[in-house]
């Protein structure tokens, strides 16, 4: 027998176990770098608010470090120091966000009822107080379901034509053209339907026009969300409804589309969230109207973005016309919000079930 | 209801790509063929062949004669929608119609064809899941989603789903890989009651399976990698595993390669 017997190490030594920072410190650090942050920025008179919020910031990561790797040990100082890092991050993406629609909110419900949302601008200029945006709220409806009861349909066919069908050159040139389409600014496609439906064909200014344009803006964004979601479909069920002889269209349209609905729906609600705020080619074709025009075939109408750029730009100033505009952005933001809200809600409905 | 297949001088592409050559055989009505080899000589291939599937991968591409009785699969008149319809297969994984309930998923083939009576769905179903043993285990939720089955109660849906069209041959490309022993077990005496009513073909890399549900069996190799697969020999199924007449087969059910 040697001497050399093993020990079992010292608590706290030796063992799995080490000292950690209580659950709590993150916040307090936080709490005590915002409260220097300001102390700095009081003391050295700094103007900006910015300012004082990155000094915090700085601290707050540094100090982490710091105390962590007093307490805690070098490794576990900087898992902290990437934990901090991106919270950070997220809290310096999110404070742009809150601030508009603070703003937006704030001042957008001093003018907002239901007067506001029922009535048009045709018995007050834009100067007074009064009138509303129920002209516009009526030209955003027609003019963004028109587009897309033609981007729809184009933008699903052609997706499933590039997924399920598509080989060789067409499909290549097809695609290219999508990715073509995907990269043009809206001002050069409401300039496109300018030059080609109004000067060389002769219409008149109308919402259709501006339909048109933002089609051309809604097509390529429902193709590339639509083929990923088709993409995303495994070919196993593909294969699987064919080896029933099932013939390839009715697979198609029974077995891959049920599938990712949920996902093409969310798609479609993107794209037109994203057209619904598009002023140039509005301002450009559908030209602006502050009667109610419910014809959007015929002459001009309103939209919600164009009423709030023309109740900025013709109204000289006038704090009424802020106010409207204010208004009108914040109804803009809860259509889109609401239109996300419900393809989310579609999306979750429609998901593939997998329960128990 | 059951009908015989005779192969004879089959080629099958893959673009370019010949994965397997010149292969001929007969497949024996109400009998179990199993297709044995090592990974790549081109089983699976051959077996889409026999319904069709094949073309369907891009690029897929067929010479030579497949005859059910006596109607050439690849006739120029001959509908592959139909084929499908008289030969069915079931994958290797299991996949049911993620959006379907059980009983959809069972309907699947009837509905999608168009070609059924509403009245008598309900009677295909119940029909169809207890010849996949399937019944008891899901007739008090015949409305829940499929994808919330077990592996092996999936796949037996799977079967389920593919006898409801009533074909005349069922092809399955090693149906139980993904699944445990007992899965399994249930999956082989479905096999055993499945020939009483059709041909079956099925590919599997367990030769113990082969051996327990196969009456006929069929040795596959490739000579090397990039190679197209070619039938070795095909017999009775004990004479394979006791007494086969070419070495490269005794080699490899021995364990000696693949
Ligand atoms: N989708 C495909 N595209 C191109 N080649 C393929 C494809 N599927 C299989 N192959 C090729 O065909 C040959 C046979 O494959 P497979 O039939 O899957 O063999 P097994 O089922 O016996 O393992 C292999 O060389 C494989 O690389
Ligand atoms: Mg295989």
């Amino acid at each position: 027998m040697s001497n050399a017997t093993i020990t079992p190490p010292a608590p706290g030594t030796n063992s799995l176990s080490a000292a950690r920072l209580p659950r709590w410190s993150p916040y307090a650090i936080a709490v005590g770098a915002v409260a220097i942050g300001c102390a700095i920025g009081l003391g050295a008179g700094l103007g900006s608010q910015i300012q004082w919020g990155l000094i915090a910031a700085v601290l707050f990561v540094l100090g982490t470090y710091g105390i962590a790797a007093a307490v805690e040990g070098k490794r576990q100082a900087k898992d902290r120091v990437a934990t901090s890092v991106v919270w950070v991050a997220f809290i310096l993406a999110v404070i742009p966000l809150v601030s508009l629609i603070w703003e937006t909110v704030s001042r957008g419900v001093k003018v907002l009822d239901v007067f506001f949302l029922t009535h048009s601008m045709g018995v007050v200029t834009d100067y007074e107080p009064g009138g509303g945006i129920y002209h516009a709220i009526i030209g955003t409806l027609e003019q963004v379901g028109l587009a897309t009861l033609i981007s729809v349909p184009i933008g699903l066919l052609t997706a499933i034509y590039l997924v399920e069908y598509g080989r060789g050159k067409l499909a290549k040139a097809v695609t290219f053209f999508v990715d073509v389409m995907t990269g043009i600014p809206s001002i050069v496609a409401g300039l496109f339907i300018l030059s080609f439906w109004i000067l060389i064909l002769g219409f008149s200014y109308s919402g259709f026009a501006g339909s048109m344009a933002l089609s051309i803006l809604m097509i390529p964004v429902v193709v590339r969300s639509t083929e990923e979601m088709l993409k995303l479909v495994p070919n196993e069920l593909r294969e699987a409804s064919l080896a029933l002889g099932v013939p390839k269209w009715r697979t198609i349209l029974k077995v891959v589309l049920p599938t990712s609905i949920g996902g093409i729906t969310t798609g479609v609600m993107l794209a037109i969230a994203r057209i619904a705020g598009e002023t140039a080619p509005v301002l450009l074709l559908v030209w602006g109207n502050p009667l109610i025009n419910t014809d959007p075939f015929q002459g001009p109408q309103s939209s919600l973005p164009l009423y709030i750029y023309q109740q900025y730009q013709n109204s000289g100033g006038s704090p009424a016309a802020y106010d409207r505009a204010w208004a009108a952005a914040l109804v803009l933001i809860a259509f889109i919000m609401i239109l996300n809200l419900v393809a989310r809600g579609i999306a979750r409905w429609k998901a593939p079930k997998t329960g128990r | 209801m059951a009908k015989r297949i005779d192969v004879s001088g089959l080629t099958a592409y893959y673009g370019s790509h010949k994965a397997i050559e010149d292969i001929s055989m007969t497949v024996e009505p109400r009998s179990v063929t199993a297709f044995i080899g090592p990974s790549g000589c081109g089983k699976s291939t051959f077996l889409r062949t026999l319904n069709r599937m094949h073309e369907v991968t891009p690029g897929g591409r067929v010479e030579g004669k497949v005859l059910l009785d006596d109607e050439d699969l690849y006739g120029t008149h001959v509908d592959p929608v139909a084929v499908r319809r008289t030969v069915g297969m079931v994958f290797q994984r299991p996949n049911p119609f993620p959006t379907m309930s059980i009983f959809d998923n069972v309907a699947a083939g009837l509905r999608l064809n168009g070609s059924y009576k509403k009245s008598e769905l309900g009677d295909v179903v119940e029909k169809s899941l207890k010849g996949a043993n399937l019944w008891n285990e899901v007739k008090d939720r015949l409305n829940k989603p499929g994808s919330g089955l077990s592996g092996g109660q999936q796949q037996r849906l799977c079967i389920a789903r593919a006898i409801a069209v009533e074909p005349q041959v069922l092809l399955m490309d090693e149906p139980c890989s993904a699944l445990d022993p007992i899965s399994t077990l249930a999956i082989e005496d479905l096999i055993g009651e499945l020939k009483e009513r059709f041909t079956i073909v099925i590919v599997t890399h367990n030769m113990q399976q082969a051996a327990r549900v196969s009456d006929r069996t069929a040795f596959f190799n490739l000579s090397a990698v990039g190679q197209p697969g070619k039938l070795v020999e095909i017999d009775e199924t004990e004479r394979i595993f006791s007494n086969p007449s070419v070495q490269a087969t005794e080699d490899y059910i021995s364990g000696r390669f693949g």
